[in-house]
């Protein structure tokens, strides 16, 4: 029951953090049509951000702080570098994306390192919040989940009851509409950009701490995002929700029942889904 | 008649090569050009012919070099079979994992195509640390190609000898990848890439198309991965890694996906960049990545078609108008480069090498990373050569842009009588 209960609230929080990187990724496709291939990368700037912030300001401005530089150079690169591809298609979208991923990737290890950063836990949130069963489970994991949960309703307030997301969602279906309105659409699509890769840059200032921040870690969480995409349904925002919390869930339980084929699980699925239910979960029909 | 001398041509540089470059160093890269050829081009099969952008392309070539391995021990071990056929044993191994994992992957095209690719790359390289007695772990698997009996004397042993097999499975590859885009199959591919909708409505199935294309190009990576075995003699798991797919992707794309010889150049340059490029900067990956972005964005045809239009300007007679601003741009660009490249090799030396002390060499030139002079002096080369560049690229973009204009007018002149 302990291993429960703790696997649970353990696998939650995980599939949380998951989904504050798909939700991004899902945001950015299905606004643009562009797969960001650097989306784990920004991720991982947002965590080497949030260490360099925190050793200087404290972790506290840290956590606002990184995020918006992340969404700032995720805003630049997308007015320089991806709108300049636009017109070549989606595939140099995606190449361009793919290249930046290596350049970040090296950069990260020219400024900080090759090897891993002590990037802490706050002292104020060190510690267990709760014993259950005679196991602890950490303030720190019930504080990811409070942060993930409250950019998640602060997303969907502005997706669905402000003019910004209004103009969002217009320019999703009817983008046509949207620049004859008057609206600068290169500009929405530059803070979409900015603002996924702020919401990456935040799971990275939460998720560093929470495990370590090293330049192997956007190669080990970028595999995971895809698939969450894809089981979730390529473009579909809940379905990017219900896969992160399966996949979280599924990866906590199997390396706590230590289950020999848990690296391999979350592919598994995605195959299995791909097989039975190619769309995915809550994806559109058609291909 | 012209197509005859290009393919005797191939045959006679892959057949002359090790005799011009005969240093031991030299047959140990033209071996690796050789089944980098293969691989690229087979990749360019899936991204230039059928659109679709994979990223566990490394998953059949490695999956050849495993299969491969394991049935030269099983020669070393007694097999009778030749070793000169264990690359096909690679190819035929690839091409039946392809028709199984290559029936889920091809469902989707283009975006969720490069997704799933990139999520069974990951799939079999988490297996292969997971299956130590299959991948050979930590340690891979080694082998020894000296295996059965030398048939008319060949015993692969030296390097020359692997390295005209490896030419000679070149060269029919090659060729057999060309006749394929030749064949209603290989045009079909083409179709598929381009409006698959369509291809829908006239009657063929695009995922069956696609699916098809997917297997043939798994076999002939597993081809140079059986020959990478043999070449090496040893396999590990980094071979199925999606560092090995990123690096076809990149090096595919820089030859030129819009060319059939493309990859072939893309395959030089990967073997170069591999051996001799990590070998002279410890920032070749840095290098890398942002000579990729620029071509993105500035020629999406890769090398390949950079020379396309440039022999057609010659064709044209306007390349004499070009070669002197082309002149002009290298010698303003190689300052802006070599200046940004100083900066970037102070900064590793600084953070990576801190152990060797704050002085390297560059470009002949010692450089002291502690020193502010030499921060300044290299920011200073490469921001004068950088306003020369920019200031000599715009004149010459016009011109460009001019001169096609101007061809453009010329074809149509010519069409109409």
């Amino acid at each position: 029951m302990a291993f429960f209960t703790i696997s649970l609230l353990n696998g939650l929080s995980y599939g949380l953090l998951l989904f504050m990187l798909s939700a991004g990724l899902t945001l950015i496709f299905s606004m643009m049509g562009v797969l960001n291939f650097a989306h784990a990368s920004f991720y991982m700037l947002g965590a080497y951000f949030g260490y360099s912030v925190t050793e200087w300001l404290g972790f506290w401005p840290a956590l606002v702080l990184a995020p918006l530089i992340v969404g700032g150079l995720g805003a630049l690169f997308e007015r320089f570098v991806l709108r300049r591809v636009h017109r070549f298609g989606h595939v140099a979208e995606l190449l361009i994306t793919f290249g930046m991923s290596y350049v970040i990737l090296e950069l990260v290890q020219l400024v900080w390192g090759r090897s891993s950063v002590d990037y802490r836990v706050p002292l104020a949130l060190d510690g267990p919040l709760l014993t259950l069963f005679g196991t602890q489970f950490p303030l720190y994991r019930a504080f990811m989940m409070g942060v993930a949960l409250l950019m998640l309703a602060a997303l969907w307030l502005l997706l669905t009851r402000s003019r910004i997301g209004l103009m969002i969602r217009a320019a999703l279906t009817h983008p046509g509409m949207v620049e004859a309105l008057g609206h600068n659409l290169p500009r929405v699509f530059m803070w979409v950009f900015g603002g996924g890769c702020a919401l990456a840059g935040l799971a990275g200032v939460l998720g560093g701490n929470a495990f370590v921040t090293e330049p192997g870690m956007a190669m080990a969480v970028g595999g995971i995002v895809f698939v969450v995409v894809v089981v979730g349904g390529i473009g579909s925002l809940g379905g990017a929700f219900m896969a992160s919390i399966l996949i979280g869930l599924l990866q906590t339980f199997a390396v706590g029942l230590d289950v020999s084929v848990a690296p391999i699980l979350p592919y598994l699925l995605m195959v299995l889904v791909l097989i039975f239910r190619p769309r995915g979960l809550l994806g559109a029909r058609g291909d | 008649m012209r197509r005859m001398l290009v393919w005797g041509l191939y045959a006679i540089i892959l057949t002359l090569a090790p005799l011009v470059f005969s240093s031991s160093l030299s047959q140990t890269l033209l071996s690796q050009m050789g089944i980098a050829i293969i691989v690229c081009l087979s990749y360019n099969m899936l991204l230039g012919q059928g659109g679709m952008l994979s990223f566990g392309h490394a998953v059949y070539s490695g999956m050849g070099a495993f299969l491969a391995i394991h049935t030269l021990n099983r020669v070393t071990g007694g097999l009778a079979l030749p070793v000169s056929l264990i690359p096909l044993v690679g190819g035929l191994a690839s091409l039946a994992l392809a028709l199984l994992l290559g029936w889920v992957t091809t469902r989707k095209s283009a975006t969720p195509f490069a997704m799933i690719t990139l999520g069974m790359g990951e799939l079999v390289w988490a297996m292969a640390l997971m299956f130590p007695e299959f991948f050979g772990g930590e340690a891979g698997l080694s082998g020894n190609r000296v295996a059965g009996s030398p048939a008319l004397g060949i015993s692969f042993g030296p390097q020359i000898e692997v390295y005209y097999l490896i030419a000679l499975y070149t060269f029919v590859c090659t060729a057999l990848m060309y006749a394929f885009t030749r064949t209603p199959l290989g045009r079909m591919l083409n179709a598929v890439r381009d409006n698959p909708e369509r291809v829908a409505f006239v009657g063929y199935n695009p995922q069956m198309v696609r699916y098809l294309a997917f297997v043939i190009a798994a076999f002939f990576a597993g081809i140079s991965g059986g020959l990478a075995a043999l070449n090496f003699e040893i396999v590990t798991s980094e071979v199925v890694s999606g560092y090995r797919s990123g690096l076809y992707l990149l090096f595919t794309f820089l030859g030129g996906t819009t060319f059939f010889f493309g990859p072939i150049i893309g395959a030089i340059l990967m073997v170069l960049a591999l051996v001799l490029l990590s070998e002279f900067t410890q920032a070749w990956l840095l290098y890398l990545g942002l000579v990729f972005i620029v071509m993105v964005m500035v020629a999406p045809g890769g090398v390949a078609a950079l020379v396309m239009a440039n022999l057609r300007l010659a064709r044209y007679g306007y390349l004499r108008r070009l070669w002197p601003a082309y002149l002009v741009l290298l010698a303003t660009g190689l300052p802006a480069f070599a200046g940004a490249a100083a900066l970037l090799e102070m900064v590793y030396q600084l953070q990576l090498g801190a152990a060797l002390g704050p002085e390297l060499r560059f470009m002949g030139v010692t450089l002291n990373a502690h020193a502010p002079g030499s921060w300044l002096g290299a920011a200073m080369v490469m921001l004068l050569g950088l306003g020369l560049f920019e200031s000599r690229r715009r004149p010459f973009v016009r011109a460009w842009d001019e001169i096609q204009h101007a061809i453009a007018q010329d074809t149509k002149r010519r069409e109409v009588p």
